[in-house]
């Protein structure tokens, strides 16, 4: 990468889209050079910079990704990202990537493996739990927890519904502003799943992703309920830009959140996640 | 009839209220983009160049330029409202109210028998106000007048379906961009740069002139300690007051600025 | 290669036509017409240098006064470091031509030119040091910095004069300076002691006709040196205490700055290790092709600290705090060291006269605040 222009994007083909509710859409990307393609690889965690011609960048986490496609879950909040969602399928973008840390899977191995998220914070998280599940004798546990706001805005059921079945793996659902409890589904906040989940304090990785607020409680919670800081990593989301750790947007204290992070084990970022307007 | 079946390039309509049409020169001003424009979009009303299109006509993106003073300007932006897709300020008149807002707070009517022989004619309102007063506004260009460039960008912007990008921060940014020594600081010189939004690319400074505020307020702006300031350099309170009370006068974070510095106001504070 | 040469005044002239002759844009201090200080940009000669000037300088204000000698670096900085000429505070990253839904991506190729900068000061080489590890020594590097930077001659000259805004000696990072350059001076009274710090430098000092220094020349540019240490007066706290800053957040004395700072960034532009910088698009208005470019920014503006339909730092407060601890405390993490190299400007240019050293010293007194 040291020779490299690493702000140039390249090019890539929307090859399918899925509208997954009225304001989150999924892309399946190739890159168009297949030299490009088949030296691109992921860690679970990691974000791509994708580009809209003439408009610009935006982080979006790696969804998925099976060698040479890569799949991208985005909700259309910002200037760029509403824009994204007018593409049809079959149009170019650009993409460089991958950047920032990952999930620390391959130091959970034998451990009890928690996934804490709260909407769209599911996607990041996504390409590990199905790595978990398929690597499914080498971990413990497996507890994964989801939030939204309401039942119908919730992303992947089928799929939550699937890995319930599967041996010693709870899924636990809840919806925050729901007037109905649906079967399945707890109502209120992530923290009430925290009650009835099963693992071994003392022996597991938590995994989250979600709004800043959602993890500064849930870590403390964790961290008050006996489990260790430094089992805990959170992924934060901050302005990106340059996605190298240059431009200066993403500081967080003395990290660059696109560098050093996303992902962080929780005491490098716990003094700073409740100073206002930091 | 030039209905919009017909043309597949969306439609633009440039409307004038109060104001001098510098803003709608700016379109005129454009040389060779303006003719690389018209190949995009259809300008169906501009009474500038001998557009005319009734109030009525549906358009895509309508620009206004100049403040609102009459009763008929009133009913007239309320239908060019209802039928524009977007709807965008061009300039201080219409963005805040422009200079003529000055008189919002004197006596018109006093004004209006001094000047006018039969006063009885005239129709107006109390006061100069901005689009935003009267309608919903989708987007601001500010500027006395608007920058070609922040205008292209603008329809360049809506055109591939997203939202101008308009840049609050101040001109001084701009203005160390350039390269420039700050006027402020090895003259003396009162420049507004500090408190004024960019747009203009920091002309005036860049030419040893200090910034007059025709961008507006820029975004979180401290016109007390920087009249202060000003007052350090040996203006007095009422000549800072003036300094805010410019094109952009009333603009809110501008007034306010004036009346903190107006009279016995400051005194108080 | 430190050996210490001498040569006359009149001669730096040939110097800097040397310097020109081997093919070098030639970057110097000047007056800039109109707008009354000092900055770095092309000089045709010696006879463009501030020539019998020195600069007064305090907090929010800046001027130059004639000196009554002949002597071109007798003044403490100019209104900009080195910065502007490897970190261009604006320039087109890539550009892109979209044919029948295809993109095609075009990096810009830098055409960096061979530069000489005349006159660079110990805290903006220091400062330079800190860019070069940020865009240079990472795991990503900054190819357009790097053509930039691999371009350029640096002719150094030990401060004579320090204004009241001047705290390098705090830092450790001046009033001399301590490596990093081509060609270092010493500015005396009739001539140049010069020494040269690469084989770049000791190439273009080959030809050029030079005497021995004498101790007693050397004796006057220490004297010199020292007599700018002891001159200044503002100094920053001890690097050890300024993490401290860190448990200092909510302090009242940020609010009680916010109360004077403007947020108009001015410190951030002009701080020569400051390397913030936005990214946007420019299109063309046919749409046909489109440009990356990317600005200068500061953590004093809106959008630098924008997220997801939020500005996480609202107030000047916020703002304020985040340019000051990231200067003086977080970059120690970063780049194990703080980000200030005492050059002074953030206090000299600002609009609102905020004093840097003087803020992060009571803030490092204010126990109260502190948690």
């Amino acid at each position: 990468m040291k020779t490299q222009n690493c702000y140039l994007p390249h090019e890539a083909e929307i090859l399918e889209r899925v509208q997954e509710t009225p304001d989150t859409f999924t892309w399946k990307l190739r890159f168009t050079d297949p030299d490009v393609a088949q030296h691109y690889s992921f860690r679970h965690g990691q974000f791509n910079m994708l580009y809209l011609y003439g408009v610009g960048e935006v982080a979006i986490s790696v969804m998925s990704g099976d060698g040479s496609n890569l799949w991208h879950t985005i909700r259309a909040v910002g200037r760029v990202t509403k824009a994204m969602m007018a593409l049809p399928a079959g149009s170019h973008i650009g993409v460089r990537g991958p950047f920032g840390s990952s999930w620390p899977l391959d130091h959970a191995r034998g451990k009890d493996i928690v996934f804490v998220t709260a909407g769209l914070g599911c996607a990041p998280v996504m390409s590990s739990i199905r790595y978990v599940v398929a690597h499914r004798a080498e971990f413990g546990r497996l507890v994964i927890m989801q939030s939204v706001r309401h039942r119908h805005e919730s992303l992947w059921e089928p799929q939550y519904e699937a890995w319930r079945a599967l041996p010693d793996t709870q899924v636990l659902l809840t919806a925050s502003r729901d007037k109905t409890r649906w079967p399945h589904w707890e109502l209120g906040r992530v923290g009430v799943l925290l009650d009835k989940a099963d693992y071994a304090k003392d022996n597991c990785v938590v995994m989250m992703c979600g709004p800043d607020a959602m993890m500064r409680d849930t870590a403390s919670t964790l961290v008050e309920l006996g489990v260790p800081g430094e089992s805990v990593f959170v992924s934060l989301e901050r302005n990106m830009q340059c996605a190298v750790g240059h431009c200066g947007h993403c500081q967080f204290g003395g990290k660059f959140v696109c560098k050093d992070g996303p992902v962080f084990a929780w005491p490098a970022v716990a003094p700073f996640m409740s100073v206002k307007e930091f | 009839m030039n209905t919009a079946t017909q043309s597949p390039k969306p439609r633009v309509a440039i409307h004038k209220f109060a104001s001098c049409s510098g803003c709608q020169l700016a379109f005129v001003n454009m040389g060779t983009d303006l003719i690389e424009l018209t190949k995009l979009v259809d300008i169906v009303h501009m009474v500038e160049v001998g557009h005319v299109a009734p109030e009525d006509e549906q358009v895509d993106i309508a620009f206004i330029e100049g403040s609102i003073t009459t009763p008929h300007d009133v009913e007239r932006l309320k239908k060019i409202r209802a039928n524009s897709h977007y709807l965008l300020t061009m300039g201080a008149c219409a963005t805040s109210g422009g200079i003529q807002a000055l008189r919002n707070n004197a006596d018109t009517a006093e004004w209006m028998r001094s000047v006018y022989a039969k006063p009885e004619y005239i129709e107006s309102l109390s006061t100069s106000a901005a689009i935003a007063n009267h309608v919903k506004v989708d987007f601001e260009l500010w500027g006395c007048p608007v920058s070609v460039r922040q205008m292209l960008a603008a329809i360049r912007s809506l055109l591939f379906g997203v939202p101008p990008v308009i840049s609050r921060e101040k001109v001084c940014q701009e203005c160390k961009r350039r390269g420039n020594n700050c006027i402020m600081i090895t003259q003396g010189s009162p420049c507004m740069g500090p408190v004024t939004r960019t747009g203009c690319g920091a002309l005036c400074p860049t030419f040893g002139a200090p910034c007059y505020t025709c961008y507006g307020p820029a975004e979180s702006i401290n016109a007390a300690s920087f009249g202060v300031r000003l007052m350090g350099l040996g203006l007095s309170a009422e000549q800072v007051a003036r300094k805010f009370a410019s094109v952009n006068n009333a603009a809110p974070a501008f007034s306010e600025a004036t009346q903190l510095f107006s009279g016995s106001a400051w005194m108080e504070e | 290669m430190n050996e210490m040469r001498y040569f006359p005044r009149e001669k730096l002239a040939t110097l800097i036509a040397a310097i020109k002759e081997a093919g070098y844009r030639v970057i110097g201090p000047r007056v800039e017409p109109g707008q009354g200080g000092l900055v770095y940009c092309e000089i045709a000669g010696a006879e463009d240098l501030p020539q019998g000037l020195s600069d007064e300088q305090s907090p929010g204000r800046y001027r130059l006064v004639p000196n009554g000698s002949k002597r071109y670096f007798a003044w403490a900085n100019t209104a900009s470091a080195i910065k502007p000429y490897v970190f261009v505070p604006r320039e087109r990253l890539w550009s892109v031509v979209r044919k029948e839904g295809r993109l095609h991506f075009e990096p810009t190729h830098g055409q960096a030119e061979k530069t000489a900068i005349i006159g660079a000061r110990a805290c903006d080489l220091a400062a330079l040091a800190l860019q070069d590890a940020h865009f240079l020594r990472g795991k990503y590097v900054d190819t357009y910095y790097r053509a930039r930077r691999e371009k350029l001659l640096l002719v150094a000259v030990n401060c004579s004069h320090a204004a009241s805004t001047c705290f390098c000696a705090s830092t450790g990072d001046g009033p001399e300076v301590s490596g990093g350059y081509d060609i270092l001076l010493d500015e005396l009274d009739e001539g140049f002691i010069v020494r040269v710090g690469s084989s770049r430098g000791a190439m273009l000092m080959t030809d050029f006709p030079t005497t021995a220094a004498t101790t007693e020349q050397i004796a006057l540019a220490c004297a010199q040196g020292e007599a700018c240490r002891t001159a200044q007066t503002r100094r920053l706290p001890d690097e050890h205490l300024l993490p401290r800053l860190m448990q200092n957040l909510e302090s009242p004395i940020w609010d009680d700055i916010a109360e004077r700072c403007l947020a108009c960034g001015n410190c951030t532009a002009v701080c020569p290790s400051c390397f913030c910088h936005r990214e946007f698009d420019n299109p063309a208005l046919n749409g046909k092709t489109t440009e990356h470019w990317r600005d200068a920014d500061s953590c004093f503006s809106e959008d630098h600290s924008y997220l997801v339909g939020e500005v996480v730092r609202e107030h000047t407060r916020a703002r304020y705090r985040q340019w000051m601890t990231h200067k003086l405390a977080t970059w120690v993490e970063q780049y194990g060291r703080t980000g200030c190299t005492g050059c002074g400007r953030c206090t000299t240019w600002c609009p609102a006269g905020i004093d840097f050293a003087l803020e992060a010293n009571r803030l490092l007194a204010d126990e109260e605040g502190a948690r």
